[in-house]
C-alpha cells in the first residue's frame, strides 16, 4: 500500500517518517501550483486597473484590457496627463494630503499621551477608563455621523477640513491608544523608574525615554491611520465640502455613469492607490505588525 | 514610593500631570465619538426633523420598509457568509503557504489589496463585472468557456425570406414545410443578418447544381444591397453563407448532413431514394454568449461580496499564518509522527490550536461586514442600489439624502446594538489577557 493511495484513516503499519516525508512532498507540488494560480488571481484585478487606466476612453469602450497585452500600442499617458490638467481632480488630490497627514499626526500625539498615562500613571478609575476604551473600538462611526454633523452645524465647521480632520482623529483614538498603551506597557520598568528617580517628571519621561523606546509601533499606527483616512470615502463624503474634498469623493462622483467617465475614474482610481500601496511596500513590515498587534492582544 | 507616602503638593501636581496627558483623548473621544451614542438613542425616538416625540415608530417603520429591510436582510447574508468565508480562505492560504518557498512573495500579492481603499477596489472590480464579454474580464472568462461548449452559430439571429415555405422550429432551426424528394434541390434564403455578421470569405450565392443521389441546394443571404431582387430567388450582388449546417431527416432521424461553402452552396449525398425533410439546426442561429449580468438584481450581492473577500483575505491569512508559526513544530510532528495523515494533523490539532486566532479573526470580520458601505456603493450601479443595499448604505441615505435623522439614528442604534455582543467579547478577552 503506498502513501498516495492510503485512505485518510491512517493504519499503524504506515507510521513512521519515511511516507510521512513522501506525502509531504507530494503535496507540495499541489500546493506551488495552487498558490501560483491564486497568486495570480489576486493580481489580475489590480493589474487590470493599471492597465485600463492608460487606455484612451474610445479603447476601453471598445475592447477589453487585456487586448493591450498583445497590442502595447493602446497605452497612452493621455488619460494621466488630462487627469493632472483637471483644476479640481488636483486640488482633491491636494485636499486629501491636507486631511490625511494632520490626522495621522494628531492621532499619535494625543493617542500616545493618554497611552503614556493609561501604562505608566496611577490614578483612580484608571482601569474602568481604559475598559471603555477598549469597548469604544468596535463603535461604528456611522453612530457618529448624524450627531458630529449636528454639533460642526453648530460650531461652523462643517464642510471644512479639520470638520474631517477631527472626526477622523477622534475615531483614531480607540485603536490607537490600546495599541500604544499595550505596547508602553511592555517597556523595561526599571528605565523607566531610573529616570523618575533622577527627578525627571512625567513629561520629561515621556519625551526623553517612553517615545524613543516606542516608535516602533508609532510606526505602525502612524502608516495604519495614515491609511486609513487616505483611504476613508464615508467620512469626507458627510463632512467635506465641495471645495475640501478628497480624492475618494471626487472619484466617487464620476462613478454616476461608470462607462462613460472610465477615462476619468481609472487613473484616478490608479493614482488614489498608487500612494497606500507605496507607503505599503515602503513600510510592510510595521504595517503587518501593527495589524498582528492590533487583533492579538 | 507609595501613593500614600508621597508629599500632598506632589500628589496633587501628578493629578494635574494626568489631567492634560489625558485631557486631549477625552475630549475628543467625548465630544465625537460617546456623545453622539447618547444623542443617536435619544434622537431615534423623534421624527425626522426632531421636533415631535414619536416613540418607537422609527424603529417600526424600520423593520417594515422595503428599503430598511432589504438593507437588514443583506447585511445577514453578509454576516453568514463574507467572514466564514475570508476566514477559511486565509486559513487555508496560510496553510499552504508553509509549503512553498516563496512565501512572502505570496502574501504580498495575498494582502496587498488590503492596503487599497474600497473605492479603488470597487472601481477595480465594477471593471470586472462589465457585462459586455469583450470588457468585462468575468464575462469574457466564463464566454470563453460556453463558446467552448456551445460555439456561436453561424448565421446567428437570422430569419428565412420565404416565411409561406419555411418553418421556424420550438428550438430556433428552420426546416422546408414540404418534403424534398432525392435529385431535386432546396432554396434557403436567409435575411436578418448584419452585413458586418457575414461570415468571412463569403462569395457570390451559386445556383444548386443537382445531385442524382442526394439533395443539393443553397443557403445564401436573400437582401441585395441597394434594394431590389426578389425573396426566394438568388439576385446578383447576393451572397452565400458559408459554414451553415444542413440536415437532411427521415422518420425522426438524421439521415445526412454537410455544411455549407463559401459560396452558401450544398450537397447532401449518397442517400437512398425517397423524400426527407430539410433543416437548419438551431445550433446555426445560436446567438453568442451575451455576459452573465453580475450586477443584476440577483448576483449583485455575491458579486460585492467576491470583492470584499479579494481585499480580506490576506488579513485573515497574515493573523493566521502568525497564528500558526506560534503552534510549536514539535506537537505537529509528533501528531504526524503518530501516522495521522495530513489532513488529520490539521483537522484534529491545527485548527483546534487555532481557534483562538481565527475566533478573533472571525469577529474582526464580522464588525467589519456590519459597517459594509463603500463597496456597495461603487460596485452595485445606481439601478442595483435599492437590491444591494445594506445598514450602513441606507443610513447614509436616510440621513444625508433625504434627510430623516429620526430613522437615521434609529439605523444608527441598531448598528451599534449589533456590534455590543463583539464589544463584549473583546472586553472580556482583554482582562483575561490581564489576568
Amino acid at each position: 500500500m503506498s502513501a498516495v493511495t492510503a485512505p485518510a484513516e491512517g493504519k499503524a503499519e504506515r507510521r513512521g517518517s519515511r511516507s510521512s516525508r513522501l506525502v509531504a512532498t507530494l503535496t507540495r507540488a499541489p500546493a506551488t501550483v495552487v498558490l501560483a494560480i491564486v497568486a495570480i488571481l489576486w493580481l489580475v484585478p489590480t493589474i487590470g486597473l493599471l492597465v485600463s487606466s492608460f487606455r484612451t476612453a474610445a479603447d476601453n469602450a471598445d475592447s477589453g484590457w487585456w487586448t493591450a497585452l498583445t497590442a502595447p500600442a493602446q497605452l497612452s499617458l493621455q488619460p494621466y496627463r488630462d487627469l493632472l490638467s483637471d483644476p479640481s481632480m488636483v486640488s482633491a488630490f491636494v485636499n486629501t494630503v491636507l486631511i490625511t497627514v494632520p490626522s495621522a499626526l494628531l492621532v499619535v500625539a494625543a493617542a500616545s499621551l493618554a497611552a503614556y498615562a493609561f501604562a505608566w500613571m496611577r490614578f483612580p478609575g484608571r482601569d474602568v477608563l481604559f475598559l471603555i476604551v477598549v469597548g469604544l473600538l468596535v463603535v461604528p462611526l456611522q453612530v457618529a455621523l448624524i450627531p458630529v454633523a449636528r454639533l460642526y452645524d453648530v460650531l461652523g465647521l462643517f464642510g471644512t477640513i479639520p470638520a474631517v480632520v477631527l472626526f477622523h482623529v477622534a475615531f483614531g483614538l480607540p485603536f490607537a491608544i490600546f495599541l500604544l498603551r499595550n505596547f508602553f506597557v511592555g517597556l523595561p520598568h526599571e528605565l523607566l523608574e531610573a529616570a523618575r528617580m533622577d527627578g525627571a517628571g512625567e513629561w520629561r519621561v515621556f519625551t526623553r525615554v517612553v517615545l524613543p523606546l516606542g516608535l516602533p509601533a508609532i510606526a505602525s499606527l502612524l502608516i495604519f491611520q495614515f491609511l486609513w483616512v487616505w483611504n476613508d470615502l464615508l467620512v469626507a463624503l458627510v463632512f467635506a465640502g465641495g471645495d475640501t474634498q478628497p480624492m475618494t469623493v471626487a472619484i466617487r462622483e464620476q462613478l454616476r455613469s461608470f462607462s462613460a467617465n472610465i477615462d476619468v475614474i481609472a487613473p484616478a482610481a490608479f493614482l488614489q492607490m498608487a500612494v497606500p500601496l507605496l507607503v505599503f511596500f515602503a513600510f510592510q513590515r510595521y504595517f503587518v505588525q501593527g495589524l498582528l498587534s492590533g487583533s492579538q492582544r | 514610593m507609595s501613593e500614600a507616602t508621597a508629599p500632598p503638593i506632589r500628589r496633587r501636581k501628578r493629578a494635574w500631570a494626568v489631567g492634560l496627558f489625558l485631557a486631549p483623548s477625552l475630549v475628543l473621544l467625548g465630544a465625537i465619538v460617546v456623545y453622539p451614542i447618547f444623542f443617536s438613542v435619544g434622537r431615534s425616538f423623534f421624527d425626522a426633523s426632531g421636533s415631535e416625540f414619536v416613540g418607537v415608530r422609527n424603529y417600526r417603520e424600520m423593520f417594515t420598509a422595503p428599503s430598511t429591510l432589504t438593507a437588514i436582510k443583506n447585511n445577514l447574508i453578509w454576516v453568514v457568509f463574507a467572514p466564514s468565508i475570508v476566514t477559511a480562505v486565509g486559513l487555508v492560504f496560510a496553510v499552504l503557504t508553509e509549503r512553498v518557498a516563496w512565501s512572502t512573495a505570496f502574501k504580498v500579492a495575498i494582502f496587498m489589496p488590503m492596503a487599497i481603499s474600497f473605492l479603488s477596489a470597487g472601481v477595480t472590480w465594477r471593471l470586472i463585472y462589465e457585462e459586455e464579454p469583450d470588457l468585462g474580464l468575468a464575462n469574457a472568462t466564463v464566454g470563453a468557456v460556453v463558446n467552448v461548449f456551445q460555439p456561436p452559430g453561424a448565421v446567428a439571429g437570422a430569419r428565412s425570406s420565404q416565411e409561406d415555405a419555411v418553418a421556424e422550429s420550438d428550438e430556433g432551426g428552420l426546416s422546408l414545410r414540404g418534403p424534398v424528394e432525392v435529385g431535386a434541390t432546396a432554396m434557403l434564403g436567409l435575411v436578418a443578418i448584419p452585413p458586418e455578421s457575414v461570415p468571412e470569405g463569403a462569395v457570390q450565392a451559386a445556383e444548386p447544381a443537382e445531385a442524382a443521389d442526394g439533395i443539393a441546394g443553397t443557403v445564401w443571404l436573400d437582401f441585395a444591397p441597394g434594394g431590389g431582387g426578389e425573396p426566394g430567388v438568388i439576385d446578383p450582388e447576393e451572397r452565400g453563407l458559408p459554414g451553415v449546417e444542413v440536415e437532411a431527416v427521415a422518420d425522426g432521424e438524421v439521415v445526412a448532413s454537410t455544411t455549407t461553402g463559401s459560396d452558401g452552396a450544398f450537397v447532401l449525398e449518397g442517400m437512398p431514394p425517397g423524400s426527407y425533410e430539410l433543416r437548419l439546426p438551431p445550433a446555426n442561429f445560436r446567438e453568442p454568449f451575451g455576459g452573465v449580468n453580475w450586477l443584476g438584481a440577483t448576483l449583485v450581492t455575491p458579486a460585492i461580496i467576491a470583492a470584499y473577500i479579494w481585499i480580506w483575505a490576506g488579513f485573515a491569512m497574515v493573523v493566521i499564518a502568525a497564528g500558526l508559526a506560534a503552534i510549536p513544530r514539535e506537537t505537529l510532528e509528533a501528531s504526524r509522527v503518530d501516522g495521522g495523515s495530513e489532513w488529520q494533523v490539521f483537522r484534529r490539532v491545527t485548527v483546534p490550536l487555532l481557534a483562538p486566532v481565527l475566533a478573533v479573526v472571525f469577529v474582526t470580520l464580522v464588525i467589519n461586514v456590519l459597517k459594509v458601505f463603500d463597496l456597495v456603493l461603487v460596485i452595485a450601479p445606481g439601478s442595483a442600489q435599492r437590491d444591494a443595499n445594506v445598514i450602513a448604505l441606507q443610513l447614509w441615505k436616510t440621513a444625508f439624502g433625504i434627510r430623516d435623522f429620526g430613522l437615521g439614528s434609529a439605523l444608527a442604534v441598531f448598528l451599534l446594538l449589533l456590534v455590543v455582543p463583539a464589544m463584549a467579547f473583546n472586553i472580556k478577552r482583554f482582562r483575561a489577557d490581564q489576568s
